[in-house]
């Protein structure tokens, strides 16, 4: 029986995703949360209510998704790890904050338990249609470090990933979970306190006269001062230069900023980037998925080998920045690339520029299901005749 | 408005009256008039010179009439005037200046 | 005379100045007030975060000597909202527009008013949105003109003062850019009351809206403030209206009330009390 009050509740649990999913901010330090309740992400921000006051965090509800996003920039330049949950809807009203989020460089983690869409569409039921609109959702050229759990174990482990990759890199970072990651119930291993890596941002080095808050080290990302700290900055989305001053008639400041903020997450992308490989060594068809799909499209490559068809999975852990590196790997070794979405062509564009000359079969999925093996199966044979 | 007394002030020696320096910093004024028209003793008025900027900043008539106020300082949108209140010496009809 | 000696040269981000607000424009004025009474009250600058959101007063947070921050259009009061609760020992203030407040904004301002999050709203309230070039606002005086009602307003106008007592706000008060020391003296008071403070500054848009409205320079609006100011203080903000000849201005609303972080830290105690006890 967990006792209340740790932040950490190691031991063997039975836990639905999206509490595994609050469990997980928790123990990677996050003691802020803002968000609005909506399908099917409701659970987190309700098992966060009940634990943020436990652990001496914060737990508000906002008056809409705008807000929350706001909020959770707020208390993050208050120097308070902080996130939210929702899902698509919510998403939507989110993604101008999380531009601000971009470019003042605020480390955050958005949840977004996908479901199905366009518009208000179906709450109770599983999708993956929010894909392409993490990366691109808000205005701008901007970059976004989202992760695609696939099962509630790997939501514990990648909420706490998202918070360390937010604060390495001062960047908000999604979390693309799914309706049915976020409502099953799995068994989850939370280690002990001391075995879980828990990065925080970097601090200035330098005094409050000699400190530009938007000034990279070596690594792009520059060291973060909070308010109240003596720094007394000033933080704008507006273009600004390195002092965080307004530089709004400036080309030069411009592409400095823009260029530098994105490289920011590109140009480290080797060290965002995860994907999980199975039984491609050798494979002559890959089968690309992520979050649930990924799990019936593991059991139809399994099969597929036993029937003899040499097939491989590769999982997308890391969705942005995109995969390109091994994806094309993988393309360059197979004859034919599946790929399975649950929406009509999300990810399958970014295979399809990756993949070059290798093709790509696109398997969609609409509606509250993931694919069965057997229909990724039957689609692994037809590569094969 | 001079100041009229029908006898004199028995403390008329130890009365002192607040008096200022005018410090116009006249390259930020941009004109508004908004200390020459609310000064309550009309110590302000607009020059002849221009700034840097295209406009006529103030220039004081008459420091001796400064009621040390402030309001000139407060209502100045571009932090363009500001008193220093002066030590006093002398009473109320000493007519010196501090 | 060298700059330095101004006394506010330290409360102000040098390297931003001169600001860029029009000449007669009251954001100067709101800027100078609110320094003023950062000073006369002694409160520790490290500790004040200045959060203004888009809108020619949204600048004022780029020339304030603190920790400021520039947010998205209408979401300065809901970033307030987690600046605070994250680390209640800072006195944040938002300082934002009519349009910014209460046009996009308007959602948040009633709700943070309602929670009595323990911030400070200063409106300065020029009647139109300046920075765009001067459309119509949710403050628009009946029949004005501006860009986007070239026929006149037809919209009804928000009474501010009422529409933040009417949430909850604990300091409700109204000046203009004219009546300065009590516009100091109100944000002294809200800095260092608990809860949701709401301070509206009537405002002289003299380039834009004043021009398009027959008060073409901050003399002639400031004069408008000068002969139809009436301060009615305690008076019901529901009946403080702002008219060519009437604006009624003072101290609305000035109650107590526990504040959304007071009762949080309260609840977050009790919680953690029982864990102790093993219930």
């Amino acid at each position: 029986m967990a006792k209340k009050g740790r932040a950490v509740l190691t031991g063997k649990h039975f836990m639905q995703g999206d509490i595994a999913c609050a469990e997980g901010a928790i123990a990677a330090g996050c003691r802020f949360f803002a968000g609005y309740p909506i399908t099917p992400a409701t659970e987190i921000a309700e098992r966060m209510a009940q634990r943020l006051p436990e652990v001496g965090g914060v737990y508000i509800q906002m008056e809409d998704e705008l807000a929350s996003m706001a909020a959770v920039i707020g208390a993050s330049y208050s120097g308070v790890k902080s996130m939210t949950a929702t899902s698509g809807p919510g998403f939507s009203l989110m993604v101008e904050n999380i531009g601000l989020a971009f470019m003042t460089e605020a480390p955050c983690v958005i949840v977004n338990a996908m479901r199905g869409g366009p518009s208000t569409g179906q709450p109770t039921k599983s999708g993956q249609q929010d894909v392409m609109q993490a990366k691109w959702g808000s205005h701008g050229d901007y970059e976004i470090i989202a992760l695609a759990p696939s099962s509630v174990q790997e939501i514990f482990d990648l909420t706490i990933e998202a918070f360390n990759l937010s604060e390495t890199y001062r960047t908000p970072v999604v979390v693309l979970a799914d309706e049915i990651v976020g409502h099953m119930w799995e068994p989850v291993t939370i280690p002990d306190a001391d075995e879980i890596r828990v990065v925080n941002r970097k601090k200035p080095q330098v005094p409050p006269g000699e400190y530009a808050p938007f000034k990279p080290d070596e690594d792009l990302v520059p060291p973060m001062a909070c308010f109240g700290e003596g720094y007394r900055f000033y933080a704008t989305g507006l273009t600004h230069n390195e002092s965080g001053l307004p530089r709004t008639d400036s080309a030069e400041a411009q592409q400095k900023l823009v260029q530098r903020l994105c490289d920011k997450i590109r140009k480290n992308a080797d060290r965002i980037v995860k994907t999980e490989g199975t039984m491609l060594e050798d494979a002559e068809v890959a089968v690309v998925a992520y979050g649930i799909t990924s799990r019936s499209a593991l059991s139809a490559v399994r099969k597929a080998r036993e029937a003899g068809i040499k097939a491989g999975l590769l999982r997308l852990v890391t969705l942005w920045p995109f995969p390109a590196q091994q994806v094309s790997q993988v393309a360059k070794k197979v004859d034919a690339i599946l790929v399975l979405e649950m929406n009509y062509g999300q990810i399958v564009r970014e295979v399809e520029r990756v993949a070059k000359e290798t093709p790509v079969i696109f398997l969609p999925k609409l509606g509250e299901e993931p694919h069965k093996p057997a229909e990724v199966l039957q689609a692994i044979r037809r590569t094969r005749s | 408005m001079p100041l009229r007394l029908w006898r004199k002030p028995l403390d008329a020696d130890k009365i002192k009256i607040p008096r200022a320096e005018i410090h116009i910093i006249k390259e930020r004024c941009k004109g508004c008039n908004f200390c020459i028209e609310f000064c309550p003793r009309k110590v302000l008025e607009e020059s002849e010179e221009f700034n840097e900027k295209g406009f006529h900043p103030p220039r004081v008539k008459d420091e001796n009439n400064c009621a040390v106020c402030g309001f000139c300082e407060a209502v100045c949108p571009e932090f363009a005037i500001f008193i220093v209140e002066k030590n006093c010496e002398g009473g109320m009809l000493s007519g010196e200046k501090g | 005379m060298s700059d330095d000696l101004h006394p506010f040269e330290t409360f102000l981000r040098r390297e931003m100045m001169p600001h860029i607000w029009c000449e007669g424009c009251g954001n100067g004025i709101i800027l100078n007030c609110y320094v003023r009474a950062l000073k006369d009250l002694g409160i520790d600058l490290n500790k004040v975060v200045t959060v203004a959101g888009i809108g020619c007063i949204g600048r004022i947070s780029g020339y304030t000597n603190t920790d400021s921050y520039h947010t998205t259009h209408g979401r300065a009061v809901a970033f307030a909202t987690g600046v605070k609760l994250a680390n209640p020992e800072l006195k944040v203030v938002v300082i934002s527009g009519d349009g910014d407040l209460f046009a996009i904004g308007g959602n948040h301002f009633i709700h943070a008013a309602r929670r009595n999050v323990d911030i400070q709203v200063i409106c300065a309230n020029n009647f139109n949105y300046g920075m765009t070039g001067g459309q119509y606002g949710p403050t628009t005086p009946l029949n004005a003109w501006t860009t986007t009602t070239p026929y006149g307003n037809i919209e009804h106008p928000f009474n501010l003062v009422h529409l933040a007592a009417a949430s909850g706000a604990v300091y409700v008060a109204r000046w203009t850019t004219l009546h300065i020391r009590m516009l100091t003296g109100s944000i002294k008071k809200a800095l260092q009351k608990e809860g949701f403070s709401f301070i509206e500054v009537i405002s002289p848009c003299p380039e834009i809206y004043g021009r398009y409205n027959k008060m073409r320079t901050g003399i002639d609006m400031m004069n408008w403030f000068r002969k139809a100011s009436e301060i009615r203080h305690q008076s019901d903000p529901a009946k403080a209206e702002i008219t060519p000849e009437r604006i009624i201005i003072g101290e609305f609303v000035d109650i107590e009330k526990p504040s959304f972080g007071r009762l949080l830290r309260e609840m977050t105690a009790k919680v953690q009390e029982k864990m102790v006890e093993g219930k």
